[in-house]
């Protein structure tokens, strides 16, 4: 028995050092620079100040973050319009189509994200195929010129997360007792009235992982709207890339980082209060 | 008994065509011979052949490989030992450390390649190789943990306990009833792992030196100073590829 135990030990020890040298400590330098004073050239003074986060609160500063709030909050609203009829009508085809449907969903799903956007931007190019439809058929008569705008930044948000969502809300119909909807039928309810008092009720795991694996990625995500809103489209996740590597303000970007990821934590809290689990359906 | 509507039927199909026709247009694109590659000027295979000519690209995909299987190889090891250990009692500092094992995997990108290039350049490793990897292995590890964790859930103890009545030492135990068990949960961890780290761009550009450069780093790079017809074709390559190991993948399974 003493056997199993060291055993156990042992076993541990990659894990807790893994995490503890390049997960925790990483964190926890993180923090502490986010309160140091940038260097004249490179790195920074061990100086405390609490002038980073400060700034994060300048007006400018604020302004990207409730932007890339909003975006991330439009996008998330967006996959869910999408993506959990998708799931639900997928979850009610018979055996055969769900298997031929999640075939057709696993493609684009292990396709790299990059190479599935790399489309849109020959669909959005001024003078591209949409523009080139769309006066084909008279609705414009210039290029509309769609890349390097808001919209096409949304666009490719959406169709960047939609998977994620589609697969979560999907797993949790699979699991979902179709009786307990006739029950409800049997008993009087509506047809809207059943969706939204069981169905909804039941799926709603699926959906809140699938909100926190749409929302908590496109929060970071800066090369979605570097690519397809050029440079005109200014979310977090660029600002710390640009303080990173061109402005060299390590305690700035450290004190952006930590911003964003009290948010996230925040976000990941309330996922965990609501769902009582801090599991994610579908994928685990 | 349940029947699908045809709004239904319709609108996963019109789902499904937006959600291919960029892949599509990407594949089509690659073959045309026009430069600007806005108009369609006729079938060529141009891309392709310039594509077999770049050195660069092959080497970057050669270290994407490379990259992608360092990161599983430390993801088995720590995921699964980690699964392996915590199935039983809990110690007081295991859920503080799975939970911030899970974490790379549970905020943005961003965040951990900051945390990274900052102490990757206090600890002075000279970023390269080393530096990505264990970067990369930071958001494999919780797949292969959390999947075979789950997996680890969901078996029955009686199973090994009775292979040990029948007198199997714990070694024989563990290889011919835990493991076959949890070896699925093993292959789709792995599987997944392989796959964030091929595409991962974020993480990447954070911890890369000046000597590696991965496929999707490439990618990246030439995608942002617009597009080249080029990278449709390697697109394509990559896509052809993704298609077949689903399709290999899906045939494995069912045997």
């Amino acid at each position: 028995m003493k056997n199993k135990k060291i055993k156990e030990y042992l076993l541990r020890i990659p894990i807790y050092t893994f995490t503890i040298i390049f997960v925790v400590l990483p964190l926890v330098y993180m923090v502490i620079i986010s309160f140091l004073t940038k260097a004249k050239t490179w790195g920074f003074d061990p100086a405390f100040t609490p002038d980073n986060y400060k700034k994060v609160f300048e007006p400018f500063y604020l302004n990207i973050f409730l932007e890339s709030i909003k975006l991330a909050v439009v996008s998330t609203v967006l996959v869910i319009l999408i993506g959990y009829p998708f799931g639900y009508f997928m979850g009610r085809l018979d055996t055969k189509w769900k298997r031929r449907m999640m075939m057709l969903l696993m493609i684009p799903f292990w396709t790299s994200g990059l190479i599935r956007l790399n489309g849109w931007i020959i669909i959005f190019r001024s003078n591209g195929v949409l523009d080139k439809l769309l006066m084909f058929f008279g609705i414009t008569k210039s290029p509309l010129k769609l890349l390097y705008t808001y919209p096409a930044v949304l666009v490719g948000m959406v169709y960047f997360l939609l998977p994620f969502m589609i697969l979560s809300v999907y797993s949790s119909v699979e699991k979902m007792d179709w009786g307990l909807i006739e029950a409800a039928r049997d008993l009087g309810a509506g047809k809207i009235e059943a969706f939204l008092t069981v169905t909804l009720r039941l799926t709603m795991p699926g959906l809140l992982s699938g909100v926190v694996l749409t929302f908590v990625p496109s929060m970071g995500l800066f090369y979605i709207s570097d690519i397809l809103g050029g440079n005109k489209i200014v979310l977090i996740g660029s600002v710390i890339v640009e303080q990173l590597t061109k402005l060299r303000n390590i305690p700035f970007a450290a004190a952006l980082s930590v911003i964003l990821m009290l948010l996230t934590t925040l976000f990941l809290r309330v996922y965990k209060r609501i769902s009582g689990t801090g599991e994610l359906e579908g994928l685990f | 008994m349940k029947k699908v509507s045809k709004a239904a039927i319709v609108f996963l199909a019109v789902v499904t065509v937006l959600n291919y026709l960029p892949i599509l247009l990407t594949v089509v694109y690659s073959f045309n011979k026009s430069k600007l590659s806005s108009m369609w000027e006729g079938f060529s295979l141009d891309w392709y052949r310039m594509l077999l000519r770049d050195g660069d690209i092959k080497k970057a995909l050669l270290n994407s490989i490379i990259l992608a299987f360092s990161a599983c190889v430390l993801a088995l090891i720590i995921g699964v030992s980690a699964a392996l250990a915590m199935r039983g009692k809990k110690l007081f500092f295991d859920d503080f450390i799975s939970n911030f094992a899970s974490l790379p995997i549970m905020i943005p990108e961003i965040i951990l390649g900051m945390v990274f290039m900052a102490i990757f350049s206090y600890m002075n490793l000279p970023f390269g190789f080393v530096t990505m990897t264990i970067a990369h292995a930071s958001f494999c590890v919780p797949y292969v943990f959390l999947i075979v964790r789950a997996r680890l859930m969901g078996m029955d103890s009686s199973l090994e306990e009775a292979a040990r009545d029948l007198g199997a030492s714990e070694l024989e135990t563990f290889r011919d009833v835990t493991l076959p068990y949890i070896l699925p949960g093993i292959a789709s961890g792995l599987l997944l792992s392989f796959a964030m780290s091929f595409d991962d761009v974020v993480i990447s550009i954070f911890t890369t030196g000046p000597s590696v450069n991965t496929l999707a780093v490439k990618i990246y790079t030439k995608m942002k100073t617009g597009i080249t017809p080029e990278i449709n074709a390697l697109a394509t390559v990559i896509l052809v590829i993704t298609v077949l190991i689903i399709f290999i993948s899906e045939k494995t399974r069912k045997d």
